[in-house]
């Protein structure tokens, strides 16, 4: 289990480096604020389990948000009738998850290709729909599940009186707040990294890759191929409701939106942007979408102006109308075309452009063989 | 309890007429170019727009002050004039009580502009290309398509008027020499069902009696031969994709006085279109009209009261259930061609 390869361990612990140190060197960048920290590390969480599913063996999942959404519930659901502490929230969160995945993959997994991708949207929007309506007395519908003063908590009302004030998710009674809720994330992302590193490199990785690259070879080689899709549906199932139960641990609301398709589509957008098929692409991915999506909300009008300032009168007016389209409300359309544009012209996402980049700067030297570098032309499962 | 059903069944027109519609688009496509087109929902929030767009260059007024009359406020009153009706006069009140068809004129042209560059300029690029990427690139416009339109026209529903002489409904019951009063339908839903289906009529026309149409169908069986004869079938490619943005657009542009479009009615409306073509059978025209029309019944009768107190939540999920139960039990849906889009 432990035996790495250089290179592997190399990544780990630079993987590991980066993201303990995330508050540091992202002073400078105007992001190192423990609320955005927080979301960095959970989506990345989120995308790392979806590339396990996707980048792996090319099924392309159109309903994770509702993994997703169902660990957010399950947590919720924990902190109100355990214990408001996170530790069996997330062993609740992961269980419900992952058997919710299994009964959702072995439904889906029986096709594969566009019809597979429609399956899981569909079992997704039922998920949401019900959520909204059937469902509210487990969802609370619109309002979303929230922690009161009334929950039952049976297990901390074991060990004493609860703490006055508003409830908060704690770890082993320290507060989850800030930085702690921050660290207490990367601690889960490390992991998560970690586990999906050894399966990409284990033979059950290499399998799915198989399965990606040619399933009908694979079947007529011999393996039945449904055994190693349905685990790595679970998996990333089980890796997408630890995702939502962080983010109800730091944030204790869970709402039906997190199911909605859009939410799917998010994370299928972070993986594709980041480079699908990678180990760190997804993760850079989904931290490049929530910096900018912070970064480009929050400006407006006015810092435009004062941006666009150099311009002759009347042109920086213009320019001012033409840039705010794409910044503040108008973000998703600044991120829709970046999307099109690294579906077109840049497949593998920022990985490819970094090993292209690197094949530039150092035409000679044989490119660094990254442990995380796929096959140029890879054929998902159709 | 037969004018209940009754009643059901024809509420469920209109719904899924417009399911039809844009599924009929998705097809075409499918069927030609083999390109899984998610901006297709885009499409008809577009056309939708278009309508949007042409009431109000229509309802653009000037405002002159007039001093010799008094507003009950006693400032001069601002009197207002639709440029159109100064320009054209009583055709010009007509232009703009009927806007909605009429936009039809101008969706025309605009949506085949926008297909053919949608296709030329990148689609074209991705038909060899895994269908996931195909996938993932309409979805990339898709997004840009509703957020332009977002940053235009704003994030609320639009409300478009019907026609004054559309308004109201209409007696089916008598006139089908049932009890009056009974089942009672909005005309304009009536007029919608006719418009499409004199559009999906229109569409099986032009691909079964003309010389065009021939050629596209044989290229849709066989795309190589057919260009070994000397056809240029990607040309054609091209203008049925124009076509399928047409009839995605000008189903949105009548759609629009049903419900108010906003930006997102693409997107709703695609996801459930989605699961009309797989249920009605990857690549089959006549499995996508089928499908759509009895998606759109089925959730009328969902929606129904007395089986909503049976099944708690069914109206939300039918669609999805369906769908579920037929590619489960049906692995090619209703009228899918064997060797399409399988493993």
């Amino acid at each position: 289990m432990l035996a790495m390869s250089r290179n592997d361990l190399l990544l780990f612990l630079g993987f590991t480096i980066v993201v303990l140190a995330m508050p540091i060197w992202l002073q400078p960048f105007g992001a190192a604020y423990p609320d955005l920290l927080q979301r960095f590390m959970i989506f990345g969480i989120f995308a790392v389990g979806f590339n396990i599913l996707f980048g792996l063996t090319g099924y392309l999942s159109f309903g994770h948000a509702a993994f997703f959404g169902v660990g957010s519930y399950a947590a919720v659901w924990s902190f109100k009738l355990l214990s408001l502490d996170a530790i069996p929230a997330m062993v609740f969160a992961i269980v419900i998850s992952g058997v919710f995945a299994l009964i959702i993959a072995y439904l889906s997994l029986r096709r594969s290709g566009i019809y597979f991708s429609i399956l899981t949207l569909a079992f997704a929007q039922m998920s949401y729909s019900l959520a909204y309506s059937v469902l509210t007395p487990i969802t609370n519908g619109e309002t979303g599940l929230q922690l009161t003063l009334n929950d039952p908590r049976y297990v901390d009302r074991m060990f004493g009186e609860a703490l006055p004030g508003q409830p908060v998710p704690t770890l082993l009674g320290q507060s989850l707040g800030g930085f702690a809720g921050f660290y207490f994330c990367a601690i889960f992302l490390i992991l998560g990294f970690f586990i999906a590193q050894r399966v990409t490199n284990s033979p059950f990785g290499m399998m799915l890759k198989g399965i990606k690259s040619n399933q009908t070879r694979m079947n007529y080689t011999g393996f039945n191929t449904r055994p190693y899709t349905l685990a790595a549906f679970v998996i990333s199932g089980m890796y997408a409701g630890l995702a939502g139960a962080l983010l109800a641990v730091t944030d204790p609301l869970a709402g039906a939106e997190r199911m909605q398709w859009t939410a799917s589509g998010e994370v299928v957008l972070m993986t594709i942007l980041g480079g699908a098929g990678t180990l760190v692409g997804p993760v850079i991915g989904a931290w490049l979408i929530k910096y900018f999506e912070n970064i480009f909300s929050a400006i407006n009008d006015s810092i435009l102006a004062r941006f666009w300032d150099f311009l002759p009168d009347g042109l920086d007016h213009a320019a001012v109308v033409v840039s705010g389209k794409f910044v503040g409300e108008g973000w998703f359309l600044t991120l829709g075309l970046v999307f099109v544009l690294i579906v077109v012209f840049l497949p593998g996402g920022v990985m490819e452009g970094v090993r292209r980049i690197t094949a530039l700067v150092s035409p000679k030297s044989k490119p660094p063989a990254s442990p995380e570098s796929t096959s140029p032309q890879p054929q998902p499962a159709e | 309890m037969f004018e209940v059903i009754f009643l059901q069944f024809i509420n469920g027109l209109d719904k899924g007429a417009a399911y039809a519609l844009i599924a009929l688009g998705l097809t075409l496509v499918f069927g030609t170019l083999g390109v899984v087109n998610f901006a297709h929902g885009a499409l008809f929030m577009l056309g939708a727009f278009c309508a949007v767009l042409f009431r109000q260059l229509l309802t653009l007024e000037t405002i002159t002050i007039d001093p010799t009359q008094l507003s009950p406020w006693g400032a001069p009153l601002e009197v207002r004039e639709p440029l159109v009706q100064a320009w054209f006069g009583d055709f010009g009140a007509v232009l703009v009580n009927y806007s909605v068809p009429f936009s039809i004129i101008i969706t025309i042209p605009i949506m085949l502009l926008i297909g053919i560059a949608l296709e030329r300029g990148i689609i074209k690029h991705f038909y060899k290309r895994p269908h996931a990427e195909q996938i993932l690139v309409t979805f990339g416009l898709a997004i840009v398509a509703q957020e332009l339109i977002k940053a235009f026209f704003g994030p609320n529903p639009i409300p478009q008027p019907m026609p004054t002489d559309l308004r109201g409904a209409a007696d089916i019951g008598a006139f089908l020499g049932m009890q009056a009063n009974i089942i009672t339908y909005p005309i304009w839903r009536l007029v919608y069902f006719l418009f499409a289906a004199i559009i999906i009529g229109g569409v099986f026309a032009f691909l079964q009696f003309t010389t065009f149409g021939m050629v596209v169908r044989a290229g849709m069986a066989d795309r190589e031969t057919v260009g070994l004869l000397g056809i240029n079938i990607d040309r054609r490619f091209t203008i049925m994709f124009g076509l399928a943005a047409v009839v995605a657009g000008i189903a949105g542009v009548m759609y629009t006085p049903i419900l108010p479009p906003n930006y997102h009615i693409g997107m709703d409306f695609l996801v459930l279109s989605f699961v009309v073509v797989v249920v009605g059978g990857m690549g089959s025209l006549p499995g996508a009209v089928a499908a759509g029309f009895l998606l759109g019944i089925l959730q009328s009768f969902a929606s129904m009261t007395q089986v909503k107190a049976l099944i708690p939540g069914i109206d939300q999920v039918i669609i999805y259930l369906v769908a579920v139960v037929i590619l489960l039990v049906l692995p090619r849906g209703l009228f899918g061609r064997r060797g399409v889009m399988e493993a």
